[in-house]
Formats: structure tokens, C-alpha cells, sequence
């Protein structure tokens, strides 16, 4: 009988079988703008990721003789005021800032929609993890990451060594006061699936709950987390960017896109170049973030995508 | 209505208790020292001095007490006693001391309230009058060139980060062009005409950079929601009545539309003050901000805590002030 039915004539099937993803994958491919962003967010990483190997220049390396010129064959984007090679800065930078954007990232989903899961999902824990979320959002936050950063710094920085101690402690505050609007997005979305007939008729016929979420679930609240991934890593590139521009972030020998700001701009008026690549740098990736986010919440959305 | 407000106002209670005890909890937890400042040629036995007269020998809990006594009892009664001119009790009250200027923290944020108020008050203002029609015409202009430009520029505007777009400007305008000074003078007084406009100059490029930000966000806010309401019955029923197009576009759908942006609208004001520290650090604003990041490098923790929290008093007000303001201007929405 079970042969029977797994040899039965595949040819019934219709000529082009078309998924879910292959619908979202084409939906999002007609957005222009989206791929757009696709297009220059991949060649960002890959120039920061690749770069380094191309342009060996050591993004620390002195060279007083060589200080503060401007665009040249050996510098392409000039150096500063102590010589080190912009380029090679700029590049090892954008390592530090997407890393921390993508970790910091990963860390708010994971928060994010554990919270929103299981408040939406359980009724008796619901109310409590609402009120820290809304507490969450009362905080004020620019000010409160600043203070934690400068706080502790110094005692992460000796615990766990110089460079990975304020990478540790950005990607942690970066990523735990960001998950709130995820949380309140996905628990919306799951209030309304734990009420259709699927996760009734599974619950039916005696699936236990961690079943239930992993396999019901979680699968439908995909989408919105996507979304909301995409916007956390523009949110958490800029927030980086923000403490390191204030001085608070990472140190001047670790360069990030936000620290070259702050270092070049005092030296704004003597070469400009070195605020304009960075600060480029930055836009540009968060632009076709938030690019990629737009086209991604339109290929998803089910009532836009039919059209 | 009353009720509501009412309620909310009290639900406003636990939640500033609870965020001023986060607040006081990091700054105390944190591993830094007032004292660590002080040279190490001071004395220890000096150094226990210094930090009992900061009153850090006290336990945790009785100056986080002391701290809201100071805030929510001694500060007000201040405030209104410099006002009205009355004397409440003694009128000898112990107020919250900055460590590094010995000066109440109320007299510092009070000094330099005016040029954040200004700037950012200033800048939202320009914001919203700019973003306002743009969303208004995008809408009703969907797909047109002119959208397409808006929708693309509000993108850039919201995504280039305001310390790019502020040096940006320096770079431009004050460096390259010198129309413009880099630099706020806070001492500058307007008295006559040549000052009133050096001011003007000295505030068009702080506040162009908050302002356009401001209005990026707030003009996708606009389209959307006028495209939500350009599609409503109503809008078909006022056509039909045969009024001016004119009319049903700027009368009928964008007072309704207006409902949601403007409880956007007051939900930014804090988020726009939390910006104003980049803003005010780019152009060397002495505001509320360069207040906060003088008082963290000092690590001048009652400073700090008293700023932060009154941050997070901004956030909790304009959160109630955007409910009451959405049930005020839309009567479908009723709150009982």
C-alpha cells in the first residue's frame, strides 16, 4: 500500500512546482532597489572580507614621511596623520563594524523572538514579559550604552583581553537593548497562528509544546524576524558607529568605521578624505541594509506579493 | 478619557521607579571610582574622606532613597519655591550635587536646557513642516517621479547617520565655502541685527542636520498613511458630493491622515533628544547632551544618573502623550 502510493505517477504533478521561497525569491528579485542593496551590501563584504588580502598594507603600520596625503597609487585613500594607510584602515574597520553589526544582530533575534515566542505562546508569562519589554523601551538608550561602555570597559578589557573584552561588551549592550520591537512583532504574529486549526489539530493529537513551536511555529514567524534582521544589522552598525564617533566605543588602535570618523574628524580641514571614506562606508552599507529590509518586507508580504 | 489618563499616569509610577532603579543600580555596580581620579599621591585616609563626604559610605539602598528624595521631593519644591517665592519648611534642603562642579545638577541642566531646546526643538519643527507635504504629495502622486525622488532621498536621510551628514556639512560649509560657522558660540546674545543673524547662521547647519533626518522619517510616515486613507470610502464619497479636489485631498483625507503621524510625531521628541548628543558633540552645542558626555568622562555619576533618568522621563511622558493623543483626535478609538 505505502509502495504503492510512493510509486504513484509523478507526472500528475504540475510542470513548474512552485514553493513559498521560490515566490518570495522572485517577488524580491523584481524590486529594484532591493537588489540594488543586495548587489552593494554583498560587494562590501566581500571587499572587507577579501580586501585585506589584495591590499596588503598593515592598517597599523607608521610612516611620518608618508603622513597625511592625500589619494595616491600606494595610498588610494590617502593616510593620516601618522601615516597609517586609510585603505587598509577603512577595510579593517568594516571587518569590526559588520562583525559587530551581524553578531549584535544575531543576538537581539535570538532574544527578540524567544521573548516574543514564548509570551505569545504562553499565556502565564505573557503579562510579565511584556512589562519588561515595555520597561525595556522606556529606557533611554543612547545615554544608557554610553554609560555602560564607559563603566565597564576597563574591567572587561583586562578580563578577557583588550581587543575581544569591548567587542564582548558592544555586541552584548548593543544586542540586549534592541530586541524589543521584534519581540512585540513576533508575539503579535503568534498569538493569531496558535489560534489556527494546524496548531490545533497538532496539539491534537498529542504533540508536545517545544513540538509545536519548533515545527509550527517558528517556521511561520520567519518572515518578521527576517525583516527585523535586516533592519537590527543597519540599527546595530549605527549604534556602534555611534558610541565609537563619541569616543566611547572601540579604542583608536582597533579601527572601526565610527572610530576613523572620530579620529579624522579633527583632522577634517587638512584631509577630508579621511571623514568621507568612512563615513561613506557606513552609509552605504546601511542604506542597502535598509534597502534590502524594504524589498524583504514587500516579497514577504503576502497581500503585496500577488501583484 | 480622564480615566485613562488617569490610569496610565499611575502605571507612569512603577515604571520610573523601576527604570531610575536600573539607572541607579548600573552607575553603582560599575566597577569605576569617583576617587580614581585623584592622584595617587593622595593619602588613603584622604581618599576615605573624600568618599565619605560623597556619602559612598553609605549602604546601596539607602542612597538610591536618598537619591529619590532628592529628586522627586527636594528638586520640585526648589523649582516651586523659585517660582512662587514662597518658603515650604526650612527651605534648607539637601539638593543632588554634581561631584566635579560641588553645583546642584538642576542649576547645571537648567543652564543648558535653552540650547538644546532650540536646536532640537527647532529642527523637529523644520522636520515635520518639510516632511509633511512631501508625504502629502508622494501619496497622491504614487509611482510619479517625484515620489520615486522622495521615497529615495527620505531612504538616504534616515540611513546616512547624522555624524556623517554633520561633518559632511562642516566640510561643505564651513570649510570649503566659510559661509557658515562650525562651531556654536553659546555666548553669542542677540541684541541687534548682526547678531540675530550670526545666530541664525550658527544654527542652520545643527539644525538642517537633525531636521533632515527628522523629516525622512517622518515623510514615510506621511505617505503611508495618506495611502491608507486615499483608498477609504469616504474619500470616494466626497468626490462623489462633487468637491474640489483640492478639498477632499487637503480638508478630508489629510486631517485623518495626520491622526497617526502626530502620535509619531510626539513618540520621537525623546528619540530626537537622544540624537541631539551626536548633533550637539559634531558642533560643539553646550546643551543637554555634551552635559551627559562631560559627566560620563568624569565619571560625575549623580550627574549622569539624574540626566539619564530624565531622559527616561521624557520617553514615559511622551508615550502617554501620544496615547492621549490619538484617543483625543480619533474618536474610533476609545479607551475604557
Amino acid at each position: 500500500m505505502t509502495d504503492a502510493a510512493a510509486n504513484s505517477p509523478v507526472t500528475a504533478m504540475p510542470p513548474k512546482q512552485r514553493s513559498m521561497w521560490g515566490d518570495v525569491w522572485r517577488s524580491y528579485r523584481r524590486h529594484p532597489g532591493a537588489m540594488a542593496g543586495t548587489a552593494v551590501f554583498l560587494l562590501i563584504l566581500l571587499a572587507v572580507v577579501f580586501g585585506p588580502y589584495i591590499h596588503t598594507v598593515d592598517p597599523g603600520k607608521l610612516d611620518i614621511r608618508a603622513k597625511n596625503i592625500t589619494m595616491s597609487l600606494d595610498h588610494p585613500m590617502g593616510t593620516d596623520n601618522l601615516g597609517r594607510d586609510m585603505l587598509a584602515q577603512v577595510l579593517a574597520g568594516g571587518r569590526t563594524s559588520l562583525a559587530v553589526g551581524i553578531t549584535a544582530m544575531l543576538l537581539s533575534m535570538l532574544v527578540g523572538a524567544a521573548v516574543g515566542i514564548l509570551a505569545g505562546y504562553f499565556r502565564r508569562i505573557d503579562g510579565a514579559l511584556m512589562r519588561v519589554t515595555d520597561l525595556f523601551l522606556a529606557l533611554p538608550l543612547l545615554p544608557l550604552l554610553l554609560v555602560i561602555t564607559m563603566l565597564f570597559r576597563d574591567t572587561l578589557r583586562a578580563a578577557i583581553g583588550p581587543e575581544s573584552g569591548i567587542f564582548v561588551l558592544i555586541v552584548f549592550i548593543i544586542g540586549i537593548t534592541s530586541w524589543m520591537n521584534t519581540a512585540r512583532i513576533v508575539r503579535g504574529e503568534v498569538l493569531t497562528l496558535k489560534e489556527r486549526e494546524f496548531v490545533l489539530a497538532a496539539r491534537s493529537i498529542g504533540t508536545r509544546n517545544h513540538r509545536i513551536l519548533t515545527r509550527h511555529i517558528l517556521p511561520n514567524v520567519l518572515s518578521p524576524i527576517m525583516v527585523s534582521a535586516t533592519l537590527g544589522i543597519a540599527n546595530a552598525i549605527i549604534t556602534e558607529s555611534a558610541l565609537s564617533f563619541l569616543g566611547l566605543g572601540f579604542p583608536s588602535d582597533f579601527p572601526t568605521w565610527g572610530r576613523l570618523l572620530f579620529d579624522g574628524a579633527n583632522f577634517m580641514t587638512l584631509t577630508p578624505s579621511r571623514v568621507i571614506w568612512p563615513g561613506l562606508a557606513i552609509s552605504l552599507t546601511v542604506l542597502s541594509v535598509n534597502f534590502m529590509g524594504d524589498g524583504l518586507r514587500d516579497a514577504l508580504d503576502p497581500r503585496i506579493r500577488g501583484r | 478619557m480622564l480615566t485613562f489618563t488617569i490610569r496610565r499616569l499611575l502605571l507612569a509610577i512603577p515604571t520610573l521607579l523601576a527604570i531610575s532603579f536600573i539607572i541607579f543600580a548600573i552607575l553603582d555596580l560599575s566597577p569605576g571610582d569617583p576617587t580614581s581620579q585623584i592622584p595617587l599621591t593622595v593619602p588613603p585616609e584622604v581618599r576615605e574622606h573624600i568618599r565619605t563626604s560623597l556619602g559612598l559610605d553609605e549602604p546601596f539602598i539607602v542612597r538610591y532613597l536618598l537619591w529619590l528624595k532628592q529628586f522627586f521631593i527636594n528638586e520640585p519644591l526648589n523649582i516651586l519655591e523659585e517660582w512662587t517665592g514662597y518658603t515650604f519648611g526650612d527651605g534648607d534642603r539637601l539638593r543632588i550635587s554634581s561631584w566635579a562642579t560641588r553645583s546642584p545638577v538642576v542649576d547645571l541642566i537648567v543652564e543648558r536646557l535653552p540650547q538644546t531646546l532650540w536646536v532640537v526643538g527647532m529642527s523637529y519643527v523644520v522636520g515635520a513642516l518639510i516632511a509633511i507635504p512631501i508625504g502629502v504629495i508622494s501619496a497622491y502622486k504614487q509611482y510619479s517621479w517625484f515620489d520615486q525622488v522622495g521615497t529615495f532621498v527620505s531612504m538616504i536621510g534616515f540611513s546616512v547617520p547624522t555624524f556623517f551628514t554633520g561633518l559632511l556639512l562642516i566640510v561643505i560649509f564651513a570649510v570649503n565655502l566659510q559661509w557658515l560657522p562650525s562651531i556654536y558660540d553659546t555666548t553669542l546674545r542677540v541684541t541687534d541685527w548682526s547678531s540675530f543673524v550670526a545666530q541664525i547662521k550658527q544654527m542652520i547647519m545643527p539644525t538642517m542636520v537633525l531636521a533632515l533626518y527628522n523629516a525622512s522619517q517622518i515623510s514615510r510616515f506621511m505617505r503611508a498613511s495618506m495611502l491608507d486613507n486615499l483608498n477609504q470610502d469616504y474619500v470616494r464619497t466626497a468626490r462623489a458630493k462633487g468637491m474640489k479636489e483640492k478639498t477632499v485631498v487637503l480638508v478630508h483625507v489629510l486631517r485623518n491622515s495626520l491622526i497617526p503621524v502626530v502620535t509619531v510625531i510626539a513618540l520621537g521628541v525623546p528619540q530626537v533628544f537622544g540624537g541631539a548628543i551626536i548633533t550637539e558633540q559634531i558642533f560643539k552645542v553646550n546643551g543637554l547632551g555634551q552635559l551627559l558626555i562631560i559627566g560620563i568622562q568624569g565619571a560625575d555619576i549623580p550627574l549622569v544618573q539624574t540626566l539619564t533618568f530624565i531622559f527616561a522621563v521624557l520617553i514615559v511622558l511622551f508615550n502617554l502623550v501620544a496615547d492621549i493623543l490619538y484617543g483625543v483626535l480619533d474618536p474610533r478609538i476609545r479607551y475604557d
